[in-house]
């Protein structure tokens, strides 16, 4: 049993892959569960969320691992989310789903590479005016091909029909028949689930090694080899490729993409999503999007409930959430996220620093006070950080 | 075990089933509270979502909040005291309404999320007065597909009902933009032959409908086009490219905020043409308040700003404090309205109200989604009301109130300049409306009945 034990720990430490996927698979259950006892409100509501964490999770590999900031991620998601329109123009479109989101994030990606070639010789302040300037031109560019794309009005999207098998599929597992909101639901958590994995994977690589090394400080990084420019420049590509990802469930849940669902405001507030969360943490992008999805409505309907006027009631909901970023950043600056796992990780820090003086046992009269030997948190901080 | 909950990922997947969890808790406290039985079925007997034995939900999507608020955010107030009103009177076939209105600050995307919630989660019976041309297109296609009556769109685009065959659920309700564009064009061709004419549009539907009716009968007289983007707050070069083209009638299809806009420029160019606004952007007090604030004061605002403007009426505003219809909408307002007074916006949205409750009464006690479709398409055209010209409705067409007059603005108030004019899209010729539409009144209690 103890030998089972070992070995698992083990395995859970050595396999990043093994462990992610894993991690992925209970995600999914949870998925399948929730989504099947949920109305269909409730699940294109989490799909909003779903398409707001793939973003946020894109961009928080950007910002919180690469320390590069983006205001133009809004953009981004816009460019997957006409390209999904583009190809998904009526119910006969062919093109089969999964394709349309890959080339929604291929072409992402290609538009990524492009902007992020010029953001990676910007920094700071400079990065910032260059992707707002992407988030200004972008809407701009569906109102001025008006023919193509659809103008101030933007262009509808179809939802094709959901194929037989997964239609039998969902029936066999679940037992209910599935809803086109249940069915969006599932592509947007499913798109969500693999983004994760991909950027988690990533995260933990040489290659994110890497962007955390640029992150850190350049001229020790580049001391080190590494090749500041390549490196900035895929970061920005990757999460390019998510906001694609999100644009393109974007565009199949709301089923429109035009000009004003794309405005400064979306690369804004995914901006605060990732700020509320914790920034680097994909856990806290998922927080943060399920803030921005649920909070309006929670508060909307606590006002009104308070017998509020609508026009009242509506304008709590910034109120709150404007309240509710002032509280973060004042009491949790390193957002929710982060603040829990430094709470989390002291704790640990000053249990295995009890232990450890127990255990030697030199000096049983102070057990855990600080003073003792500070080796130990130190080894423990840094592996917790490199694995 | 302690160890691995210091993993992030594994922070992941707990976050995750947390927040998950959470969601599907509020659904299970929600779907209780909502009384229980889900209306999924969609109108199967003859009880239809959202109506019980004595009331009715119905819902709708406005702007309470953001740039496109002011003035809009009053439209929802309005139908909700009209409400209020005929619930006090005892409801439709003693059905209380419950109105139920939701923000979606003018950004399609959020239009879509709180109509999913109205439908899916409120389970209204149907949509009453949903404003706006792109932020309506996004929900219109799901409305259909999911069989809920679209009352009323406050939009005067066309699409919302020249092919009832595509949209089934969906009336339009003011005049739509082509007519309006027709009858100003008339009325210039007619009285303004020598006028150089420039046209001041919206680049969208608004802007292109108007073009179309205008071109019909001014083509040779126009000089200029000028084409503005709704939230680019910059237009200087389109007016003075009007002026340049030596314009000397401007006709301007646009919001409010962009009357205020062009007024301020034109006044920094010395551009002085004679205006004429349509019926959507010439709320002289509105357009009044935004010139001061836009200008900072520096120019007085006040409801006499547009005085020497011409623009179109099809319904009568707080300028007529006789008409019978407006004293009827001051009282309701007195009643049941809250705080403010009484605004055209508001009587905009009583408007449309009195047009659903007769809707509601035409429908009958057996009330359903197709029921009411039908019986509008039916006695649509018949109704009456503070509309001055008659409703299109019918099978072939969902369109709404089918003319207007056209007046000049004097201390704030519309004098007329014709009598009511009615003509219908594309050929249609446009005629004098002898429905004695424009001299009706209200019924004693105010609340209409069954036709």
């Amino acid at each position: 049993m103890a030998a089972l034990r070992t070995r698992a720990s083990a395995w859970w430490a050595g396999s990043i892959l093994g462990r992610h996927l894993l991690v992925a698979l209970l995600g999914l259950v949870v998925v399948v569960v929730v989504l099947e006892s949920s109305s269909d409100f409730r699940n294109l509501q989490l799909a909003s969320m779903a398409y707001l964490g793939i973003a946020a999770g894109g961009l928080t590999v950007l910002t919180g691992l690469n320390g590069q900031i983006s205001l133009g991620h809004g953009a981004l998601m816009a460019i997957g989310a006409y390209t999904t329109a583009l190809l998904l123009d009526d119910r006969e479109a062919s093109t089969p789903l999964p394709l349309v989101v890959l080339a929604a994030v291929v072409v992402t990606l290609l538009v990524g590479i492009a902007v992020g070639a010029a953001a990676a010789r910007l920094h700071g302040p400079y990065l910032a005016g260059a992707t707002l300037a992407l988030a200004v031109a972008v809407p701009g560019i569906a109102l001025y091909f008006k023919e193509q794309l659809g103008g101030e009005q933007g262009l509808r999207v179809v939802l094709p029909d959901i194929p037989a098998w997964v239609l039998d599929l969902a029936y066999f597992v679940t037992g209910q028949d599935l809803t086109r909101s249940r069915y969006v639901a599932y592509l947007a958590w499913l798109t969500l689930v693999i983004t994760f994995v991909l950027l988690a994977n990533l995260a933990r690589s040489r290659v994110g090694r890497r962007w955390r090394a640029v992150r850190d400080d350049e001229v020790a990084a580049e001391l080190a080899g590494v090749h500041l420019g390549r490196a900035r420049v895929s970061a920005f590509v990757v999460s390019a490729a998510a906001a694609g990802a999100a644009g393109a469930m974007m565009a199949l849940t709301v089923r429109l993409a035009a000009p004003s669902g794309f405005t400064l405001t979306l690369s804004l507030t995914l901006l605060s999503a990732v700020v509320l969360g914790g920034l680097g943490s994909l856990a806290g992008a998922l927080l943060g999007a399920a803030l921005l999805t649920f909070l309006p409505q929670v508060v909307t309907d606590i006002g009104v409930d308070a017998g509020l006027s609508d026009i009242r009631a509506a304008e709590l909901a910034p109120l709150v959430y404007g309240v509710v970023m002032v509280l973060v950043i004042l009491l949790a600056p390193a957002g929710i996220v982060g603040t829990v796992r430094t709470a989390l990780l002291k704790r640990r820090l000053r249990r295995s620093a009890a232990a450890q003086t127990r255990t030697a046992g030199t000096n049983p009269t102070a057990p855990g006070t600080p003073g003792t030997p500070t080796t130990d948190p130190a080894t423990t901080t840094s592996k917790g950080s490199t694995t | 075990m302690r160890r691995r909950l210091h993993r992030p990922t594994t922070l992941v997947a707990a976050a995750t089933a947390g927040v998950l969890l959470l969601g599907a808790c509020g659904a299970g406290g929600r779907d209780d509270d909502g009384g229980g039985g889900d209306g999924g079925d969609g109108g199967g007997g003859a009880t239809a979502p959202g109506v019980t034995e004595d009331s009715i939900k119905i819902g709708a999507h406005f702007p309470l909040t953001g740039v496109a608020a002011p003035g809009y955010n009053e439209i929802p107030t309005g139908a909700k005291a009209y409400f209020d009103y005929v619930n006090a009177q005892g409801g439709v076939h003693g059905r209380q309404i419950e109105y139920v209105v939701r923000d979606d600050g003018y950004n399609p995307t959020n239009t879509s999320s709180v109509t999913n919630e109205l439908v899916l989660e409120e389970e209204i019976f149907a949509m009453v007065g949903g404003l706006g041309t792109p932020t309506h297109s996004a929900v219109v296609d799901f409305l259909n597909d999911e069989g809920v009556p679209d009352f009323f769109v406050s939009s005067g685009s066309l699409q919302w009902g020249d092919d009832p065959e595509a949209y089934p659920y969906t009336f339009g309700w003011q005049p739509d933009y082509e007519i309006e564009g027709k009858i100003i064009g008339q009325y210039v061709a007619e009285n303004m032959p020598d006028a150089k004419v420039g046209l001041f549009l919206q680049d969208d539907d608004f802007g292109d409908d108007a073009e179309k009716g205008v071109r019909q009968f001014l083509d040779d007289q126009v000089v200029a086009a000028e084409r503005y983007t709704s939230g680019n707050t910059d237009v200087g070069p389109q007016i003075a490219g009007l002026q340049a083209a030596g314009a000397d009638l401007v006709l301007s299809f646009n919001t409010p905020s962009y009357t205020a806009l062009s007024q301020l420029v034109a006044l920094r160019l010395g551009y002085e043409p004679q205006w004429f606004y349509t019926n959507v952007g010439s709320d002289a007090d509105l357009v009044g308040s935004l010139l001061s604030r836009f200008s900072e004061g520096a120019v007085e605002g006040g409801s006499s700003s547009l005085d020497g403007v011409m623009t179109t009426e099809y319904i009568p505003g707080v300028d007529q404090p006789d008409d019978p219809w407006v004293q009827l909408w001051q009282k309701v307002w007195d009643e049941h309205g809250e705080k403010g007074k009484l605004t055209n916006y508001r009587v905009y949205g009583m408007s449309h109200a009195y047009a659903f409750v007769q809707a509601l009464q035409a429908a009958g006690e057996d009330l359903t989604r197709d029921g009411i479709v039908e019986a509008m398409e039916e006695v649509g055209a018949d109704l009456e009301g503070p509309q001055l010209a008659p409703f299109r409705y019918s099978s072939d067409s969902h369109l709404g109130i089918s003319g207007m007059r056209v007046v000049e603005i004097q201390d704030g108030a519309g004098e007329d300049l014709t009598p009511v004019l009615i003509t219908d899209i594309g050929d249609a010729e446009i005629v004098e409306d002898d429905s004695g539409q424009d001299g009706d009144a209200p019924p004693e209690n105010g609340v209409p009945e069954a036709p």
